[in-house]
């Protein structure tokens, strides 16, 4: 007899959410959060899309900090290109967010326990059994069907059970992102920085969070980080530059994987989801909705397989399957497109904004972004017609 | 060997996910180096976001 149908490692949006839909399901379940804290630190831009949240649920004032309507790209050398787009999404408050989710869980009966670290598998038959941890310096044990691991970005939980979590660095960003007080930005834009002066590999964000305030980061490739002064230090000099009459409220560094899902996400007794399965978009770094979409799968699959009686990797094929077809099939294609897009130079951006920013504001789309990119860089209009057409 | 500077550490994990030995363990107050382990490929020192890994020697590894 085990103590749980269902033990969740990681108390993030894709845990929180996996533990919710095992929990509505009638599966005993229980999350295990290492930190103090459901939802904090918060190492995240904060930024998602309405309809991706939409899938899950109602957007709640209490955790929304900004309504986004513009999107602003700009080049190396400053150029700015502005869209205007209805319901574009929202900048959440990530601390009262993910504990909402959790909340969630926790109402359809899902335990929670925090201050839970996880350090090893009770593993027997090549199937994992439970988990051991540690809770203020005391070390316990619990047994459970199914360990569904969404521990973030370190992702250890799946290599304790012998899965292949590593990833490379050209596959990492190597991230630094402050909450900043006293800056004046247009409260319903959020701006992206591309360039390699900004963020080498990667992009600086600046999201507004009201009142006056803003999400201020950017993520580094891992494999140009050793050419290049660290994330802290990057962004530490834009806002020195650009806002120098901000203050930092909060700073936090952290990893965004920018990989294409894993490979494997299961074995036996075990599923991987959310940013420990490789599940965020290559290109854009978002992992909130789609480890929600992650977590959603693996919860609605882990109880079908315990209630089935086979937790084997086998038993749980129906999770990759769904995935792939939910998002990780596009993240395939996102990700061999990133290839190409990491080869635009910092010459091509600005000639391509400066093209762009001769059409006028309401005539610009994606789609002429995505024409005048492929003007200059041709590769791209033929990675995407691969990818379309399957090849 | 890999040295953590004390005390400015962030927990971030990044360093974690990119070890190719599972070397490295961060909990919710401590980041540790498992020294046995760690083949000082140095690539915790490039991707951690702040600067606070170093090595104590020089060694030249490619990587990917």
């Amino acid at each position: 007899m085990s103590d749980y149908d269902v033990i969740v490692v990681g108390g993030g949006p894709a845990g929180s959410t996996a533990a919710y839909e095992a929990a509505s399901r009638g599966a005993k379940t229980i999350i295990l959060e290492k930190d103090r804290d459901i939802g904090y630190p918060v190492r995240c831009g904060e930024a998602v899309s309405d309809a991706g949240l939409r899938q899950f649920l109602e957007p709640q004032p209490e955790w929304i900090a900004a309504h986004i309507n513009k999107i602003s790209m700009r080049s190396p050398d400053n150029t700015q290109i502005a869209f205007r787009s209805d319901a574009v999404g929202y900048v959440l408050h990530r601390r009262i967010f993910d504990y909402a989710l959790a909340n969630r869980a926790s109402q359809v009966g899902a335990e929670v326990q925090t201050r839970a670290y996880v350090d090893g598998l009770i593993m027997e038959d090549d199937s994992v059994k439970g988990v051991e941890y540690q809770y203020m310096g005391e070390k316990r044990k619990l047994t459970a069907k199914l360990v569904i691991a969404a521990d973030g970005v370190e992702s250890r939980v799946g290599r304790m059970a012998g899965m292949r979590t590593a990833t490379k660095l050209k596959d990492m960003e190597s991230a630094y992102q402050a909450t900043v007080g006293n800056i004046d930005v247009d409260q319903e834009l959020i701006d992206f920085y591309i360039g390699t002066n900004w963020a080498p590999g990667g992009y600086l964000w600046v999201f507004p969070k009201g009142n006056g305030m803003a999400n201020v980061g950017l993520g580094v490739l891992g494999s140009l980080a050793k050419n290049y002064p660290s994330a802290h230090d990057l962004v530490h000099s834009f806002l020195k530059e650009h806002y120098p009459d901000a203050t930092m409220l909060t700073s936090v560094c952290g990893g965004v994987p920018i990989a294409h899902t894993l490979k494997h996400i299961t074995g036996n007794g075990i599923m991987l989801t959310g940013d420990a399965a490789r599940m965020v978009h290559p290109v854009s770094g978002g992992g909130i909705i789609s480890g929600m979409v992650g977590g959603q799968i693996a919860g609605q699959v882990a109880v079908e397989s315990v209630n089935a009686g086979d937790v084997s990797r086998k038993g749980l094929e129906s999770y990759p399957k769904r995935w792939r077809k939910a998002e990780g099939k596009t993240h395939e294609a996102i990700h061999r497109i990133s290839e190409t897009i990491k080869t635009i130079t910092d010459d091509e951006l600005d000639a391509i904004a400066h093209k762009l920013k001769s059409v006028p504001e309401e005539d610009r789309s994606i789609l002429k972004v995505f024409t005048t990119v492929a003007v200059k860089k041709p590769k791209i209009l033929l990675d995407v017609t691969r990818v379309f057409t399957g090849f | 060997m890999i040295l953590v500077q004390d005390n400015r550490c962030d927990l971030c994990g990044t360093c974690v996910a990119v070890c190719p030995v599972d070397a490295i363990e961060v909990r919710e107050a401590d980041i540790s180096i498992i020294h046995d382990k760690c083949i000082d490929c140095d690539i915790c020192i490039w991707v951690c976001p702040i600067d606070v890994l170093s090595s104590d020697q020089k060694v030249e590894v490619t990587n990917e």
